[in-house]
Order: structure tokens, then C-alpha cells, then sequence
């Protein structure tokens, strides 16, 4: 059973000419990141619309604000470690703090760059960018999600930060849906035990789910787009149908996705976890496929993980 | 951690002295042995690439040359004790250019050059962006770019203040100046009097996706440099000569910068000057052809 994979930055890309083509207000700011983009078409199609500002994140990110401020659109779009790590202190007071109707693309998240090393990995950027205020976090799990979050962005006036993933990933049932950012989704019942995940690991989650129910356990799938504001009230009733939750994301497990969902149950419901991801370390070397592996970021580990965490 | 090859750094101690003063050096003979080096180091780079199926050739062809002028001819260290106290520095603070400083210590004994087999491989220490701590020899980790100068300006007003002998060189790319990072390292130079840095410019007009002043223009950059109150040098980043004569210069109380113009994918002229050799991996057809190039 092969299933189809995608880089996201396909249907990114196929996306914002779309909408670029529509309304001239939408504009891309690059970091020499034309090409690691995928928007070398979009900049031959719209060369107004493309403003690269050269090797400057910090002047990228600003820039895109004056603009914002100014009634143009931007869409930023750079390897996400620079964006967002080099960048972070104008998205808090030019974009989040100034309520500039930027959207933040940040490319190639998580440990796309694998072999690349921990300087490019970006597996900061859910938890850096969770922690600043008013500042909406979509994570797309496939190619779908990918352009209908773009489609909503583009509508939307409110700062927003989004992945886009780069390493392969399958499609996920369900999101071929317009994209709601107040909405988590239950993709697969079960009672003994739940996994949400987010962002390329909700088809690791349905996987290890599939396996879970070969060895007789009931495995909950949630699938987590918004990652804040996080969606409670779904999450807060599914998980109290079972007794234990597994979260997993691409992202260190230092103040993501596991980490929001444990303030949500530890204040509400206590809940047994566990959080999966990529500890307090810097990863080895090796392709993204090899690092997730390494840290049992694959169905396998996250099965047993949740076996574990029942027993 | 890696540790030293002792073998190799006889051979490279070797090397040294035949190119500096303990035997009589001939200019020209030292300029072509240098120049021999690298074409030997371009061919490990060439190797190691093809084998990862990643690397950045352009970059790391174009920066050779003046990494093995420093590392053969100008810079005081001691591969055996790389933490020796009054060493040099070298920031290669485009970090992306891996493979030729790996190549590079490799060559001078730091580590054994089997290591380079590993270049990006599951585990490797040798991962696509040089990391302090993991090899030895790197000054501080380099891959987010801008961040090489700031770190050289620490050593050097460190020197200073503990009356170290330490020269202090870093090696930035032309894109790389776009960091608005580096301007303010560049103040803090001049403003501490560091004459004991030394900035190479690896001038080769290109960047990731197109020239550099198509996309963020950097000339008049000699001026630039001037107005932040460094001294600043045009020399030919190819050629050993021009960079020796240039860093032998006596220093005034300012900071140093070199501009090194110099060829993006130099050697291989299917890879000159091409914008798409920033990051593309040889076909085993082109290694051949590229290394018939570099051997001719
Ligand atoms: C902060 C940061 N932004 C973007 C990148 C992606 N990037 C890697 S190399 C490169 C181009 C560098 O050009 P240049 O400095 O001229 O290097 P060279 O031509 O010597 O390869 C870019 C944009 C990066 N590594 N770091
Ligand atoms: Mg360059």
C-alpha cells in the first residue's frame, strides 16, 4: 500500500498565484528565498507583487508590515528557523503587537532540512510563535489544508503564522473542506486511548492508530490544524472518552502542541499524556525520514507509546 | 568528538614550512603550490557532494582558495591542540560552504580524513553546516547567515583585553552582508580599534537565487566598508598571492577588510558564475567532466 506524497509548496505556490492574480494587493516578501519558495513562476507572473528584500529577515519581516499597514497583503515566505528565530522580535511588536495583516509562511518547517543540521531545523518555531500574543498558528497537515489556509489567510485581517510543510506527506481525509480556524476534527472514533496530532504527523497519528487496532486497542485520531487559539471544546470532549492522550507533532515538546494540550487537560481534566516530538536536544545528523525515526516519530513509536501509556 | 589525525598534521606541518620561512620560499613556487592544494581539496569537496547528494559546490569552490592560502601559509594553529590558547581564529560565517572548511580541516590533521566518507550521513559529526563543539577547529557554529562577524568581534576584543597574540579572520559572503547583523558588528570593529580582524569578502556577485545586485545591491562596497572606519583591500580571492600580500600588509588601528573578488564554482567552468551551482548536486557524468577540469 503506497500512498501518494506532496511537498506542499506545490499547492502554496499554486494557491497565491491564484489569489495574486485576482487581487493586486497580494503581494509575496522574500529573503532570497525565491526558489526554496516555490515561487519563481509566482515572481515571472507578478514581478510587482514579489519583493525580495535580499539576505534581511528582520528587514523582511518589518517591511512586510509597512506594507500590511499601507492596505497591501503580504505573504512572507522564508525557511521558517529564519523567519521566525531571526525575525521574532518584529513579529511580536510590528506584526502581533501592531495588529499588521501579515501572513508568515514559514517554508520547510520542522526537520525538513535534515541533513542540513540543528541550524536550519525549525522545530522551535510552533512554540517561539505560540507564546506571543494575538498572533492566529495554522499548521497544515497535507497539500489540501495547505492552500485552504492560504485561501483563508488571504482573506483574513488578522496576523497569522503558517507552515508549509516541504518533505513528503500524504493527503488527509477531510481537507478538502474550506479551512475553519476555530475547528479541530475527530478524523477516527475510538475509546481507549487518544492521539492528536498536528502539522506531518497526523498521518503518522492515523497509521499508528491502524496498528493500535490490529493488537486490540481503540485508538482516538484528532487532528489539530489551529494550533491557537486551540479548538477546547472539541478537545476537551473527545478526550475525556478516554483515559489517556498521546500528542505528537514535528516540534520540540518544549511549549507546542503537547504542551497546549496539557494546559487545557491540566486545568480542566487531568489526563495521563504523554508528549511526543523531539526532546530538549539538537538532532543528529541525517535525512528528515532518519530523524524521525531516531526519536519514534513513525506509527511504530507512536503505537507504542500509547500502548505504554494504557498498560 | 573528533581527534586529531597526528599523521596528517606531519604532513601538514611539512607543507607548511616549505611554504613559509624556514627554507628560502621562491613567491611564484609558493603561489602554484598553493594553488595545487586546492585544486587537490576541490576534488575531496567534488567527492563528498557527489557522495551526499547535497552540498554547496559554488560556494565552496569559489572560498577554497583563500581557505587554503590561511590554513597552509598565514594562520598560527596547532591541529593537535585546537584549543591552544593564542591560536588564530578562521569563522567561516558561510556556513553553507561545509565542505571546504571539513575538507580543509581534514587536510591539516584535525580529524582523520576518512571522516569526510560521513559528510551528512546518519550520525555524522560532519553535518551540512559546521557546528563548534562537534568538530574541532570550528570557532562557532556558522549556517543562519550574519552570524560569523559579531562572533569575531567577541575574540578579538577579548584579545585585547587579555593581551592575546590572536588574529581574528572571518569569512563572509557577499549575500551575506544583506544581515543587517554584520553593519553592526562592522561598527563595533572599528569603535573597539580591532586591528586584529581581518574580514574576507568572497566577492563572487552571486547569492542563492540571482546576483547580488539584482537583489539587495551592494556596491559601492568598498565605500561601505570604508565609512564604517575599516581599511579595506581589493584583492583577487584566487589568487595566494594577492590575498598574502594583502594580509601581511602593517596594520594600522583599524579593522581589516579584504574584498576578494572571486568566481562562483571556480575551476569548473560548466559551474562558473551560474547562480544554479549554489546548491545543485553534480551528476556522476559532470563529477567526471568536472574533475578532467580541475586535473587538466
Ligand atoms: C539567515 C539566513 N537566511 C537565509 C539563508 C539561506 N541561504 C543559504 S546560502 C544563501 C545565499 C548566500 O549567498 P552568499 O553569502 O553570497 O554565499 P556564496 O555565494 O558564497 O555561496 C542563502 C540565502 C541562511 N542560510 N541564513
Ligand atoms: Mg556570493
Amino acid at each position: 500500500m503506497t500512498k501518494e506524497l506532496f511537498d506542499c509548496r506545490v499547492s502554496f505556490a499554486e494557491t497565491l498565484i491564484e489569489l495574486a492574480s485576482k487581487d493586486k494587493r497580494i503581494v509575496a516578501v522574500c529573503n532570497d528565498s525565491i526558489g526554496s519558495s516555490n515561487l519563481k513562476e509566482f515572481a515571472k507572473l507578478f514581478p510587482e507583487q514579489m519583493i525580495n528584500v535580499g539576505i534581511a529577515e528582520q528587514n523582511m519581516v518589518g517591511v512586510a508590515a509597512g506594507l500590511a499597514n499601507a492596505g497591501l497583503k503580504p505573504f512572507v515566505c522564508a525557511a521558517s528557523p529564519f523567519l521566525t528565530g531571526r525575525a521574532m522580535e518584529q513579529i511580536k511588536a510590528d506584526i502581533a503587537y501592531s495588529r499588521s495583516s501579515v501572513v508568515l509562511c514559514g517554508m520547510s518547517p520542522g526537520v525538513s532540512y535534515g541533513e542540513l543540521g540543528p541550524t536550519h531545523h525549525s522545530i522551535e518555531d510552533m512554540s517561539w510563535m505560540r507564546a506571543i500574543a494575538n498572533l492566529t498558528i495554522a499548521i497544515p497537515s497535507d497539500p489540501n489544508e495547505t492552500s485552504s489556509v492560504v485561501q483563508w489567510a488571504a482573506l483574513s485581517s488578522e496576523p497569522i503564522f503558517m507552515r508549509v510543510p516541504r518533505h513528503k506527506i500524504p493527503a488527509i481525509p477531510g481537507t478538502e473542506r474550506a479551512f475553519d480556524p476555530t475547528k479541530a476534527h475527530v478524523l477516527r472514533e475510538g475509546n481507549d486511548v487518544s492521539i492528536v496530532a498536528i502539522g506531518g504527523m497526523v498521518h503518522v497519528a492515523l497509521d499508528a492508530a491502524a496498528l493500535l487496532e490490529k493488537s486490540g486497542t481503540s485508538a482516538q485520531v484528532i487532528h489539530v490544524s489551529t494550533l491557537k487559539p486551540l479548538d477546547e471544546k472539541t478537545l476537551l470532549s473527545a478526550l475525556s472518552k478516554t483515559k489517556a492522550v498521546v500528542t505528537v507533532e514535528e516540534g520540540t515538546t518544549f511549549g507546542g502542541l503537547g504542551s497546549a494540550v496539557a494546559e487545557l487537560l491540566s486545568q480542566n481534566s487531568p489526563t495521563k499524556m504523554k508528549i511526543m516530538g523531539i526532546p530538549a536536544v539538537f538532532a543528529p545528523t541525517g535525512s528528515a525520514e532518519f530523524i524521525f525515526d531516531h526519536f519514534g516519530l513513525n506509527p511504530e513509536g507512536v503505537a507504542k507509546e500509547a500502548t505504554a501509556l494504557i498498560k | 568528538m573528533l581527534a586529531a589525525d597526528t599523521q596528517q598534521v606531519q604532513w601538514w606541518l611539512a607543507q607548511r614550512s616549505l611554504l613559509s620561512g624556514s627554507v628560502q620560499t621562491d613567491e611564484a613556487l609558493r603561489h602554484t603550490t598553493l594553488l595545487e592544494l586546492s585544486d587537490q581539496s576541490r576534488l575531496e569537496i567534488l567527492r563528498i557532494i557527489a557522495s551526499a547528494g547535497l552540498g554547496h559546490v559554488g560556494g565552496d569552490f569559489s572560498v577554497i582558495d583563500i581557505l587554503t592560502t590561511l590554513y597552509f601559509s598565514v594562520l598560527n594553529i596547532d591541529p593537535k591542540n585546537p584549543e591552544k590558547e593564542d591560536r588564530d581564529w578562521l569563522i567561516l560565517s558561510k556556513g553553507h560552504c561545509a565542505a571546504a572548511i571539513y575538507v580543509t580541516l581534514a587536510r591539516a590533521g584535525y580529524f582523520p580524513q576518512a571522516e569526510l566518507n560521513t559528510f551528512m550521513k546518519p550520525l555524522s559529526f560532519l553535518n551540512g553546516h559546521p557546528s563548534r563543539g562537534k568538530v574541532p577547529g570550528v570557532e562557532t557554529s556558522t549556517g543562519p547567515l550574519g552570524h560569523g562577524l559579531p562572533v569575531g568581534v567577541g575574540g578579538a576584543i577579548a584579545a585585547k583585553l587579555q593581551k592575546n597574540s590572536r588574529q581574528v579572520f572571518v569569512i563572509v559572503g557577499d549575500g551575506e552582508l544583506q544581515e543587517g547583523s554584520n553593519w553592526e558588528a562592522a561598527m563595533s570593529a572599528s569603535h573597539y580599534k580591532l586591528n586584529n580582524l581581518t574580514v574576507i569578502v568572497d566577492r563572487n556577485g552571486l547569492q542563492q537565487g540571482d546576483s547580488t545586485e539584482n537583489t539587495n545591491q551592494l556596491e559601492p562596497l568598498d565605500e561601505k566598508w570604508a565609512s564604517f572606519g575599516w581599511e579595506v583591500i581589493h584583492v583577487d580571492g584566487h589568487s595566494p598571492t594577492s590575498l598574502l600580500e594583502a594580509i601581511n600588509k602593517p596594520r594600522s588601528d583599524k579593522p581589516r577588510a579584504l574584498i576578494a573578488k572571486t568566481i562562483k564554482g571556480k575551476g569548473v567552468s560548466f559551474m562558473e558564475n551560474k547562480a544554479e551551482w549554489h546548491h545543485k548536486v553534480p551528476s556522476p557524468e559532470q563529477v567526471n567532466a568536472a574533475i578532467a577540469e580541475i586535473t587538466s
